[in-house]
């Protein structure tokens, strides 16, 4: 019988135009957020001829210069410190064989992909203001903290899998070779380990650029990042300005997953 | 402790796991390996062979006994104290790293400055024949050059033992063979001390000043290639070095009878009552019926040079003889003969 062939989901009836729709539903609302940032007139859906306008206005604004730089700072710091630790947790659960306590551990890394983040975010706002109060201190930092907080497991899962795939008997050799642990992880680990550290540090920057909720409770005031700086926008008359400043986003976000594609494909 | 035995095992055993599921893998081994000798150890796969070269470079900690280097005791000592190297059966070379660095890594490790590490790995890339390679990735090499660039990378640092894991057992034959005599010539050269695991009885006597051979994490029988040969301690050992006819003898007042009740001459220490002689296809002579003990060819086959002649013997217990194709006699299947040995060549076996 011709059924006897292995499935196929793409000859379920149907099938092509769940396709269509789901790609319709996705893209759809992004092809046009786009579309509209280069209007030339007033209205975020009301066509008023091509130009680059907006993305002129959004450019020269100063609330939205100043939102980008801390968006950038945050994400940055986010990245780097997210991915240090995630590095450093990758090491402790995959190199060591099994441990008590593993599953727990696992629980506590990738706690910020379970726990909803408005929870998070109220805790964090209680947490950070009494620590203000105790020190004074209102800078960037508590949003460096709490953003460094969730991305790590976005950096954790691809650091973890580079570790998993990778051969103890290379930390054995240089350890053979007279290497010290720390030798063995400067010169052999880290760089074999290194399209999967890129890569989550990457996937944290995306996650921290992106924030709104977390950001939105913890920042102080003059503290927009751009998301927070967009949301605020709302509550007044939209302009393309918006659709502009998304578009430069989604732009920033499709290069470095660009990037991220071919680093990791690239030393596999 | 003045010594001149390289390694020191005593006592060492290794228990992997806990409870149920613990596998011993070595049980209590002893042994001693001279300074500067070609140290074999023989065995079939999961005899503890890998096990006991960990133990010694320090990639596991014995579970009970100690390993002294030298007469000291390194034991617990951490690999990258230890002035011993290994080279690995997959290589292990680091992927990232040049030829160049991979065999100046360890040099490097040790403090050594750059320019005598360039200098080192110069001329041990020289002694190994990769002068031309040193620039290329690992993985830009043949399995024959990666090989050597493992060799090169554990002789570097003049390590004081060299432990050798299986390194030829991924190589084609002829490649092996090159490479035997070419270990063979770098261990003459350098005087360092080898010790060397294979599962290949043939590696293992072409190369070895000494040989141990393993079973089930205990050490059998260690001697000279010829000595382990030529005087197995039991079954295990003859079986596995060669190849061995055991035949079941009695021993009665009149000595030593075989096949239908014909004694043989054979030195016997003391043994009585029914015994496993061992006895190798080429000690064997056949001979006109009526010399020996009686026989007669059931099968052979042309081998070029040398001919296998299967015979039964009078209680259908069979043995095969090994005889130079030119050696003149015309035998063929059916024939009656008579078997003669040499009386040396006969090992009466604790079985
Ligand atoms: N890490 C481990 N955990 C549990 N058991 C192990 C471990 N390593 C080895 N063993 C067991 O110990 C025994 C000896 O293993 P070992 O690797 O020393 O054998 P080997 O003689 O080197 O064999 P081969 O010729 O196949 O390499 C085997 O039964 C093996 O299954
Ligand atoms: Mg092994």
């Amino acid at each position: 019988m011709a059924r006897a062939r292995s499935f196929d989901v793409t000859t379920l009836p149907g099938f092509a135009i769940t396709a269509i729709l789901a790609f319709v539903l996705l893209y759809a609302p992004i092809i046009t957020l786009v579309f509209y940032s280069f209007n030339g007139g007033n209205s975020v859906n009301q066509w008023g001829g091509l130009s680059l306008k907006w993305y002129a206005i959004a450019a020269q604004n100063e609330a939205v210069q100043q939102a980008a730089l801390r968006s950038l700072i945050i994400a940055l710091w986010a990245a780097v410190i997210a991915t240090a630790v995630a590095t450093m947790a990758a090491l402790g659960t995959t190199r060591r064989g099994k441990f008590k306590g593993q599953t727990f551990i696992y629980i506590v890394i990738n706690q910020p992909l379970m726990v909803p983040e408005i929870v998070t975010a109220v805790a964090l706002l209680i947490f950070f203001s009494s620590v203000k109060i105790a020190t004074g201190y209102s800078g960037l930092g508590y949003l460096i903290l709490a953003h460094s907080a969730f991305c790590v497991p976005f950096a954790y899962l691809p650091i973890k899998a580079r570790v998993e795939g990778m051969d103890t008997s290379m930390e054995t050799a240089a350890a053979d070779l007279y290497a010290t642990s720390w030798n063995t992880f400067r010169f052999i680990t880290l760089p074999l380990l290194l399209p999967g550290i890129i890569a989550g540090a990457m996937l944290a920057f995306i996650t921290s650029l992106d924030n709104v909720i977390i950001t939105e409770f913890v920042k102080s005031a003059g503290q927009d990042t751009l998301p927070t700086y967009m949301l605020g926008q709302l509550r007044r008359a939209m302009t393309p300005e918006v659709n502009a400043i998304s578009t430069a986003l989604l732009a920033l976000t499709v290069l470095i997953l660009i990037i991220f594609y071919f680093v990791t494909k690239k030393r596999d | 402790m003045k010594t001149d035995h390289a390694i020191d095992a005593c006592n060492v055993s290794k228990i992997y796991g806990a409870g149920a599921r613990a596998v011993t893998a070595l049980g209590d081994v002893s042994i001693g390996i001279k300074q500067g000798e070609f140290f074999t150890l023989l065995g079939p796969s999961g005899c503890g062979k890998t096990t006991l070269l960990r133990c010694i470079a320090g990639f596991e900690t014995p579970t009970s006994g100690t390993i002294l280097l030298f007469g000291r005791d390194i034991t617990h000592t951490p690999p990258n104290q230890r002035p011993v190297n290994t080279v690995f059966q997959s290589y292990a070379l680091f992927p990232h790293l040049s030829v160049a660095q991979n065999v100046g890594f360890g040099l490097k490790m040790q403090g050594k400055p750059a320019a005598e590490v360039a200098q080192e790995v110069e001329r041990v890339l020289a002694l190994v024949k990769l002068e031309d390679f040193a620039d290329r990735l690992p993985q830009q090499l043949s399995g024959g050059q990666q090989q050597r660039v493992a060799l090169a990378r554990a002789l570097a640092p003049k390590p004081e033992v060299l432990l050798l894991d299986e390194p030829l057992s991924a190589l084609d034959l002829k490649l092996r063979k090159e490479m035997q005599s070419e270990l063979k010539r770098l261990q003459t050269e350098t005087g360092i001390t080898f010790i060397f695991v294979t599962h290949d009885q043939e590696e293992a006597l072409t190369m070895s000043d000494r040989i141990g051979v393993m079973s089930a994490g205990a050490l059998m029988q260690v001697g000279p290639p010829r000595e382990i040969y030529d005087h197995p301690v039991n079954r295990f050992v003859a079986d596995f070095i060669g190849e061995t006819n055991f035949l079941v003898g009695q021993v009665d007042g009149q000595g030593l009878r075989i096949g239908s009740g014909d004694v043989i001459a054979v030195p016997l220490n003391g043994q009585t009552g029914e015994v496993t002689l061992a006895v190798r296809p080429e000690q064997i002579n056949i001979g006109p019926a009526g010399t020996g003990v009686a026989a007669k060819i059931i099968d052979m086959t042309y081998l070029g040079t040398d001919t296998h002649y299967t015979v039964a013997l009078g209680d259908a217990s069979t043995l095969v003889a090994r005889v130079q194709s030119n050696s003149g006699a015309s035998l063929s299947v059916g024939d009656s003969v008579g078997i003669t040995f040499d009386a040396k060549a006969v090992q009466v076996l604790a079985s």
